[in-house]
């Protein structure tokens, strides 16, 4: 009983001396931040598209690597840390960030070795994604495919 | 207005992202996930297709579009190939984002010191 006491108490105390962090300042970096990052996605998609003479949809593939091979070399450089640590979902969510988990969690484990630390390691955090996508997309695809059958 | 909605969009998209980090104490990877989930289910409804007509790079570039684009490859592979067309596909429009994110990751891990 006394313990169960204590940590109501220690919860309360705990919750008095944490930052409180400010949804609106957090949810501002990552508008901004996120909107920058698509805005430079469209960018680059405007400019694949003069240059290449592509439709909107071909250039995507060409925005997206570019977007990835950023993303990758920044991580290399550790400023896509700072970016995070600044912007939060604003740098998380856009694919920079699944380019993000998978070189971090590569370069963590580097000094295991190629083969046991990078390679194994690389899925480490962006595994979760490809998992849930292609199981929920295999189920919607199920659902739609019947759908498509009945109609 | 092309870039105007780009950026409020895929903005917009961070900022539920955010909500869910710091109001529903998710981490990244299940916030990722949802997202991709939510791509997935979205473009079941062709509810996303409309959003990147609308928004370009906006719903391209985030997470979400990652789900969208698994199903939109599985269901064009069904509509050729029938019922296994569905598993023939699913990484027929993902493949460069995934292909390209093994690539650069494992280049830079292997070039790079890791810092911190």
């Amino acid at each position: 009983m006394s313990e169960k006491f204590n940590q109501q108490q220690y919860d309360k105390t705990v919750k008095e001396y944490q930052p409180k962090p400010s949804l609106i300042g957090n949810c501002l970096r990552a508008f901004l931040v996120g909107g920058s990052i698509c805005l430079l996605g469209q960018f680059l998609t405007g400019l694949y598209m003069d240059l290449f003479n592509m439709t909107e949809r071909e250039a995507g593939n060409p925005t997206v690597t570019t977007l990835i091979l950023l993303s990758a070399l920044l991580t290399g450089f550790g400023v896509y840390d700072k970016i995070a640590q600044f912007a939060g979902a604003g740098s998380a969510v856009p694919v920079t960030g699944f380019a993000n988990s998978i070189t971090s969690a590569a370069l963590e484990h580097k000094s295991e070795g190629l083969v046991l630390g990078v390679a194994t390691n690389l899925f480490k955090l962006a595994g979760s994604v490809i998992v849930f996508g292609v199981v929920a997309a295999y189920i919607v695809g199920i659902i739609r495919y019947v759908f498509q059958a009945i109609m | 207005m092309d870039y105007v909605w780009a950026f409020v969009v895929g903005g917009g998209i961070c900022v539920i992202g955010q909500i869910l980090f710091d109001i529903f104490k998710l981490t990244p990877a299940h916030v990722m996930s949802s997202f991709v989930v939510a791509g997935a289910v979205l473009d079941g409804f062709d509810i996303y297709d409309k959003l990147i007509e609308f928004a370009g790079a906006g719903a391209t570039v985030p997470i979400t579009s990652f789900g969208h684009s698994l199903l939109h490859g599985a269901m064009e592979q069904a509509e050729e190939n029938g019922f296994m067309g569905i598993a023939m596909g699913i990484f027929h429009l993902t493949s460069v984002g995934i292909a390209s994110a093994i690539l650069f990751g494992f280049l830079v891990a292997v070039i790079f010191k890791p810092k911190g």
